[in-house]
């Protein structure tokens, strides 16, 4: 199979998803259940795409668990996205850092 | 206040812009080691913009496996990007043209999303063309920078700059759970869930992205039954 056969039912799948709604959905939502989903459904998505699988992104499980805690700590203070990214990232590298010595 | 212009736009996707690169930065080094041409790599950033469905393709193509295996792939774990549009159509003032919508979509990511849905106001589609390009950019260049810098780069810090996106998401909805009681607890229910899909047996079978869908949809469904929100919500 041609690599551009593949690049395009990707490509393809995954802008369909995204524009279908967008050119479709026309009207306001006004039912009340449905705007009520609509609102918890963005964060409900977050969290679950972040727990558990941040425990498993980097190849350190205590790293891992280390830059979670850190990131949770920042966004509870409110930082701001970068603040909150850096700070985990910067906590991965210090314990896996801190494991190779020990 | 409303802040709908370009430049404001472009404010906000510099910090998704830069957490994109790291993370497209691994996508490429990814790639590479699965066999995939640096070409290859760049050309699926710049087409795409998944991270979870990119990374889930890159090994089915590299072993040459079924379109339709792919295309069921990519349709299961961007699954959420219909629901995310759907709430995204609902931010966009009315005026917006179909051809501006073809280019918004084209940027719907969950942390375009997240930041676009956060404001109290419909957008403009100049805001939404601003706070698009600096994550297409980053994501598309970052791969790029990913498959150039190859294996040069130590192990040790790709790996501590891939959990940066993680921290994205948890920097958005976590002051969210902070703000309202419901929210926290729907996000409480949803995250109960996703472990549960994640740890326990015959659940850990389906894939991810299908399981992200359950949760945040049971969890949501839930609060939207027992604590709806009135007026504009």
């Amino acid at each position: 199979m041609p690599f551009i056969a593949y690049l395009i039912v990707m490509g393809g799948v995954a802008y369909l998803i995204r524009v279908i709604p967008l050119l479709f959905v026309r009207k306001t939502i006004t039912n009340p259940f449905i705007r009520s989903f609509l609102y918890y459904i963005p964060n409900s998505i977050l969290a679950a795409m972040t727990i558990p699988a941040i425990f498993y992104v980097t190849d350190n499980r205590l790293a891992a668990v280390a830059g979670f805690a850190v990131a949770m700590l920042l966004a509870y203070k409110r930082k701001s996205l970068v603040t909150v990214a850096a700070g985990a990232c910067v906590s991965v590298l210090a314990v896996e850092l801190l494991m190779k010595i020990i | 206040m409303e802040e709908n212009t370009f430049k404001k736009g472009l404010i906000d996707g510099l910090p998704i812009g830069i957490g994109y690169f790291s993370v497209a930065f691994a996508f490429g080094i990814f790639a590479l080691r699965c066999g995939l041409k640096g070409w290859q790599a760049v050309a699926i950033s710049a087409t795409n913009l998944t991270s979870a469905g990119q990374i889930a393709a890159v090994p089915i193509i590299a072993v040459q496996g079924s379109l339709v295996e792919l295309a069921s792939t990519q349709l299961v774990i961007n699954m959420r990007y219909f629901l995310m549009s759907v709430v995204l159509s609902q931010k966009l003032k009315p005026e917006t043209t179909v051809l501006d919508k073809l280019i918004i979509a084209w940027c719907n990511t969950d942390e375009i999303f997240a930041v676009c849905t956060g404001k109290d106001y419909r957008l403009d589609k100049r805001y939404c063309f601003g706070i698009l390009i600096p994550p297409y950019l980053g994501w598309t260049l970052g791969t790029l920078a990913g498959v150039l810098a190859g294996d040069v780069l130590p192990a040790i810090i790709t790996d501590s700059l891939s959990i940066a996106i993680y921290g994205m998401l948890i920097a958005v909805f976590v002051p969210a759970g902070e703000n309202d009681r419901n929210m926290l607890m729907c996000i409480a229910i949803s995250v109960a869930l996703s472990l549960c899909f994640f740890y326990l047996p015959y659940l850990r079978e389906l894939p991810g992205g299908f399981t992200i869908i359950i949760c945040a949809v049971a969890a949501s469904v839930f609060m939207a039954v027992k604590a709806p929100v009135g007026g504009d919500g």
